[in-house]
């Protein structure tokens, strides 16, 4: 990515306190915009299509994400624009969702959607199961199977390669948290895909 | 983070989809961007720049998010406090404060031990003893933690206006074992061995009223 303009700034906090905009050419803006959060698309459309499940409404939601992304570009002021950007994408995701799943509500427990991956494996030598020859598809089943919050952990994670830290910002909740969901969502995945495992040997 | 962990990450990393944005997309947005800032060089450049209301939000956020570091660190400092001998006592409080700070209290929400116990069928390679204390002790639910390496059954239960979490694994060997309390700033943990089970009680309840619960999950294993 090009860090265009950016240099002077590199010592700030994301996210940034008190700074007021340049109110500079507003084309030089957009170009710095462009610069510094398009190159993160991708990564916004994987958190949205993970979130969501279904490519058409992960499509609206970055468009949303990016239309408040530049309306609110003076709140990021050189911070890091990935971790800032994620954030404003989950939110439109949740609001896509509607209220009811918005950032920091706890998670209710659903005995359909959650007891066949509340159980974490049990015995003592899980190393053993994790097969290198779990493809794909199944591992995306996995993952989109989790519980919201339990994906969007592991997606931050393993896919976008964020910081704990930076998980915990984007998602509003402390770093004990962030650290638990891990956990658990490893727990479930662990299970998943050892038991699919045997499904397929069987 | 153990190999286990590392090994999962690796998998996902080579083999999860990462989804990358369709064409349409990235026309959509760079077409929004340039008629946006349009829109914004057609404005009086204040308002454009400067929005009170993100602000706000970004302060809220900054904000509640200086909170829960201040409460963890505050945790980390209360569990840290405590001596040598009473690891797993540390872990236990870790686990209580995560419970009731973090995620969720509850798995499977019921005052009836005939639905907390069945609930944990399958999930346990154990049948942890589901008792009800009530009306004194009543019990809230159920919980499926992890601790120590492994999957473990909690039970949740209300003393006045306490939330006392109470975990059971199968010990290593011992069948019997006296209540050890251990206090760690604010919390109280008492620990005993039953039947082949060890028990670990916490909650920021003093010890006199910890040790009400402690005696009654006593008397009523004693009966088994």
């Amino acid at each position: 990515m090009i860090e265009q303009g950016t240099s002077r700034e590199s010592g700030l906090q994301w996210p940034p306190f008190g700074r007021k905009g340049r109110g500079s050419a507003l084309d030089e803006r957009t170009q710095r915009f462009e610069a510094m959060v398009l190159p993160h698309l991708d990564a916004a459309y994987n958190l949205a299509r993970w979130l969501l499940r279904d490519e058409h409404s992960a499509a609206d939601a970055v468009q949303d994400a990016f239309l408040r992304a530049f309306r609110f570009f003076d709140s990021l002021e050189g911070g890091e624009a990935r971790p800032w950007l994620l954030t404003i994408v989950r939110n439109s995701c949740y609001s896509l969702l509607g209220k009811r799943r918005q950032a920091g509500e706890q998670v209710e427990f659903d005995e359909e959607r959650d007891s066949e991956f509340a159980q974490p494996s049990i015995d003592g030598d899980p190393e053993a199961q994790l097969s290198r020859k779990i493809d794909s598809a199944r591992l995306d089943d996995a993952i989109e199977r989790l519980p919201s919050v339990y994906r969007e952990a592991i997606v931050l994670r393993e896919l976008e390669d964020l910081s704990y830290e930076e998980i915990a910002r984007i998602s509003n909740v402390p770093i004990g948290t962030v650290m638990s969901r891990l956990s658990r969502a490893r727990s479930m995945l662990r299970e998943r895909l050892s038991r699919n495992g045997e499904g397929e040997r069987a | 983070m153990s190999e286990r962990d590392d090994e999962l990450g690796s998998l996902i990393r080579e083999k999860a989809t990462r989804h990358a944005a369709p064409p349409h997309l990235r026309a959509r947005v760079s077409g929004m961007l340039s008629q946006e800032g349009i829109g914004l060089a057609a404005r009086p450049p204040k308002p454009a720049v400067r929005q009170p209301e993100p602000w706000r939000r970004w302060f809220n956020m900054a904000g509640a998010f200086a909170v829960g570091m201040l409460l963890s660190v505050t945790v980390l400092l209360v569990v840290r406090g405590g001596a040598e001998d009473g690891r797993m006592a540390q872990t236990i409080v870790d686990a209580h404060v995560r419970s009731l700070l973090g995620e969720h209290l509850v798995d499977v929400k019921s005052s009836d031990r005939h639905t907390v116990k069945p609930w944990f069928t399958g999930k346990l390679d154990y049948a942890p003893p589901v008792i009800d204390l009530a009306p004194e002790i009543p019990l809230v639910g159920g919980r499926l933690d992890y601790l120590g390496q492994r999957p473990v059954s909690a039970l949740i239960y209300k003393l006045n206006l306490h939330t006392v979490n109470v975990f059971v694994w199968p010990a290593n060997g011992e069948t019997s074992k006296d209540v050890t309390f251990y206090a760690r700033q604010g919390f109280n943990v008492a620990y005993w061995v039953a039947n082949g089970m060890q028990f670990w009680a916490v909650s920021d309840a003093n010890v006199g009223e910890l040790r009400k619960v402690t005696d009654r999950l006593i008397a009523a294993t004693d009966h088994h």
